[in-house]
């Protein structure tokens, strides 16, 4: 009873100061009436948001005083299981086009989130495994896309021949990008990288003679099958005329689903083979502690320039299909909250895990794709994910690590043992 | 000649804004070692309180009262965001992994736009020039070198605010706690400091100061939107960063050599890339200068 007591208390403190954050934007609207700013009380939502917030802080109480904080035994249980989700994942992933009557939306919506999957297993190999904090991502994705953007629209080529270059023109940027920042440290690091992102993004919003500006560039060859086109109106070289069935858009739509699958799945192959040699064992080690790392001959600078350079190409990659398949780009798909959401993939996945990246990539992308009614809430909800997660599980969704190399027998870890060092 | 001197008043008057918001971040940063997010998040939620309260005071006459209540009112709602946001999405990731908090900042950060953006709509809202007028320093070639009385008020104001507040933390028991917590907070417990209530106090007074920067902001260019928060953060924290980070006086040289950089950049080079200018500047400065102009360096303890 004492304890309920104080648990009201509490939860009443709570909703006076929810009265008094949410009072100036939930309670009052700004509205014009054409000449001058008006002000419009809405106690109504003031009310329901303090009221939530009483009702939520007394339930989380009462959860904490009768529920003991989850063994940790449960993280190790779903690494074990995770053996067998990810080939039931991949199972699923290869077959999902071929679900009769599954609704092109929903392949579509599978696009989307392999994209972010390709883009986090990306970004994985600069975050997760060299340990650099990057939030200009979007910077390389950026070049991939307009890669293939100028050289489809300048020079006529195709989305396979465009693939390779976009890849080894984002490396470039990547080393370029990377270079002067080698000696930078985590935030340090991630406030430069932002600003390198941004920077990119302003040149492609004012080069308006090269890439069109605020406009963009329209009509990107989508990409073909060995030569066949994905038409509606059929014909020889198309891929419905070729095999002599109906031209349907599905086609299309899964066609693309299995080009990105398949990138998503060589990204994932390459930074697993990595891993295991000697490059990705001194990435591993650079993000533990460079220091060590240093006085134990690795090249440091080499080192963080392949991560980038590799993390970079991926993301080219990516870029590149992301510009073929919506077969036009601008400056808009490339802002700041697109390093952010692929960052928050990586470090909710639990940096590092490639499971967790699919996992997470799913939550973050597939769940607001979903809540189509409530778009307006979108960000809003994406955000409160961030602080929600990160406060409840700062390791992310899957925060063991088995580590690549070992003495002996592999033993899976929890990830709260693992340094981190500064890098 | 008389160009330049006109963009040298704009840029200091623009740095003096840029200085304010940047001695929160270099205080956050001092004291608990993060780079605080969403603090350009809340220099905006202070402007949008300034033009609330602006709006609501539609029929007092008095000019300088209302500008004073707006100014007042921000600064006591953004503490509390400031309150609310360390213990919220900071305080419970003290001590872990040194991504988190970054991570929960930038959702903090989402939040915070996306909050006012649905609540308040994503149109801009613009007011009219409250202190109109000025004086005109010189003439030259028919261009017309003037200090407007708005201009001259942000400067005063801001020369207030960073009085008082440089006595609050050299001269009160609150700013020694600040200033221990920030050289070694596990010590400063030791020694009886409430660390926590400390850092509160640090976000509080941050947040207030970002707040009367957000309101000057409102009343200097009159417009606002929700996403002005994200480029005046970078922004600032080019400023911490360019003046030492960490370093109060710092913060201030960084915030006016960055308003001076923008201002002429604008003025004799080309105004679309101003804020790439910075950025590259805030690039250039951390590669060569990582400790910066008044900041102490860092020795690294093995």
């Amino acid at each position: 009873m004492k304890r309920l007591t104080a648990d009201l208390r509490d939860a009443l403190a709570v909703a006076f100061f929810a009265l008094l954050v949410f009072a100036p934007f939930l309670g009052l609207r700004l509205g014009d009436d054409g000449y001058n700013l008006i002000l419009t009380p809405t106690p109504g939502l003031l009310a329901i948001a303090v009221g939530l917030s009483f009702v939520g802080r007394l339930a989380m109480l009462q959860w904490h005083n009768f529920r003991p904080a989850p063994p940790v035994r449960l993280t190790a249980a779903a690494a074990k299981s995770g053996k067998y989700v990810a080939p039931a994942l991949l199972v699923f992933a290869v077959l999902m086009p071929f679900i009769p009557g599954i609704p092109n939306s929903y392949i579509d919506l599978g696009v989307l989130i392999l994209t972010y999957v390709m883009l986090g297993w990306g970004l994985n190999i600069v975050v997760g495994l060299a340990g650099l904090l990057d939030l200009g991502y979007v910077a390389f994705y950026a070049v991939g896309a307009y890669s293939f953007g100028l050289l489809a629209t300048n020079f006529g080529l195709g989305f396979w021949e465009c693939l390779p270059l976009a890849g080894i023109l984002a490396a470039c940027w990547g080393v370029f990008l990377g270079f002067p920042v080698l000696r930078l440290r985590g935030d340090y690091l991630a406030i430069v990288t932002l600003a390198f992102g941004e920077i990119i993004r302003l040149v492609i919003t004012n080069w308006v003679s090269l890439t069109g500006g605020p406009n963009g560039i329209n009509q990107i060859p989508r990409p073909t099958l060995f030569g066949l086109k994905f038409t509606m109106a059929g014909g020889p070289h198309s891929f419905a005329g070729f095999f002599g069935i109906d031209p349907h858009p599905s086609q299309r739509i899964s066609f693309l689903y299995f080009v990105i699958l398949g990138l998503a799945l060589i990204t994932n192959w390459v930074t697993l083979r990595l891993r295991k040699q000697p490059l990705g064992r001194a990435w591993e080690a650079l993000r533990e502690d460079e220091i060590a790392c240093r006085s134990l001959g690795i090249n440091v600078r080499n080192t963080k320039l392949t991560a980038f350079a590799i993390g970079a190409m991926f993301g080219g990659f990516a870029g590149c299909f992301f510009a073929a398949r919506d077969g036009f780009i601008s400056p808009d798909s490339f802002t700041f909250i697109e390093s952010a959401t692929v960052l928050a993939i990586v470090v909710l996945g639990g940096s590092g895990s490639q499971l967790g990246v699919v996992l997470a990539a799913c939550v973050m992308i597939g769940v607001p794709a979903l809540l189509q009614s409530m778009q307006i809430y979108r960000m809003l909800i994406f955000g409160l994910a961030l602080v929600i997660i990160m406060v409840v599980r700062p390791r992310g969704f899957i925060s063991t690590r088995r580590p690549t190399v070992s003495l002996g027998k592999t033993k899976v870890i929890s990830a709260d043992l693992i340094a981190e060092g500064r890098g | 000649m008389a160009y330049a001197l006109q963009q040298l008043i704009n840029g200091l008057t623009l740095g003096m804004i840029y200085g304010l918001i940047a001695v929160g971040y270099t205080m956050v940063y001092g004291i608990i070692g993060m780079i605080n997010f969403a603090h350009g998040d809340v220099f905006m939620v202070g402007a949008f309180i300034g033009i609330i309260v602006l709006t609501a005071l539609t029929g007092v006459t008095s000019v300088p009262l209302g500008i004073l209540a707006a100014f007042l009112v921000a600064a006591v709602f953004c503490g509390i965001y400031g309150f609310t946001i360390e213990r919220v999405a900071y305080r419970p990731l003290r001590g872990s992994f040194r991504l988190a908090p970054l991570i929960s900042a930038i959702g903090m950060s989402i939040v915070l736009e996306n909050y006012v953006q649905t609540s308040q709509g994503a149109l801009e809202r613009a007011i009219p020039n409250l202190i109109p007028g000025g004086i005109t320093l010189m003439q030259e070639n028919g261009f017309v070198v003037q200090l407007s009385w708005m201009q001259l008020a942000i400067v005063v104001v801001t020369l207030v605010v960073l009085a008082s507040f440089t006595y609050l933390v050299t001269k009160t028991p609150l700013g020694r706690a600040m200033r221990a917590v920030e050289q070694d907070a596990k010590m400063a417990a030791l020694l009886g400091i409430d660390t926590n209530r400390t850092i509160s106090t640090t976000f509080i007074i941050g947040s207030a100061l970002a707040a009367v920067a957000g309101v000057m902001f409102l009343l200097y260019y009159g417009v606002i939107d929700f996403y002005i928060g994200f480029n005046a953060g970078i922004k600032a924290f080019t400023a911490a960063v360019l003046g030492g980070i960490g370093s109060l006086p710092g913060a201030v040289l960084g915030g006016l050599l960055i308003g001076l950089i923008e201002a002429f950049w604008s003025g004799y080079a080309t105004v679309a890339y101003k804020d790439a200018a910075v950025y590259s500047i805030l690039a250039i400065v951390l590669m060569f200068m990582p400790s910066g102009l008044l900041g102490r360096h860092e020795v690294e303890k093995v």
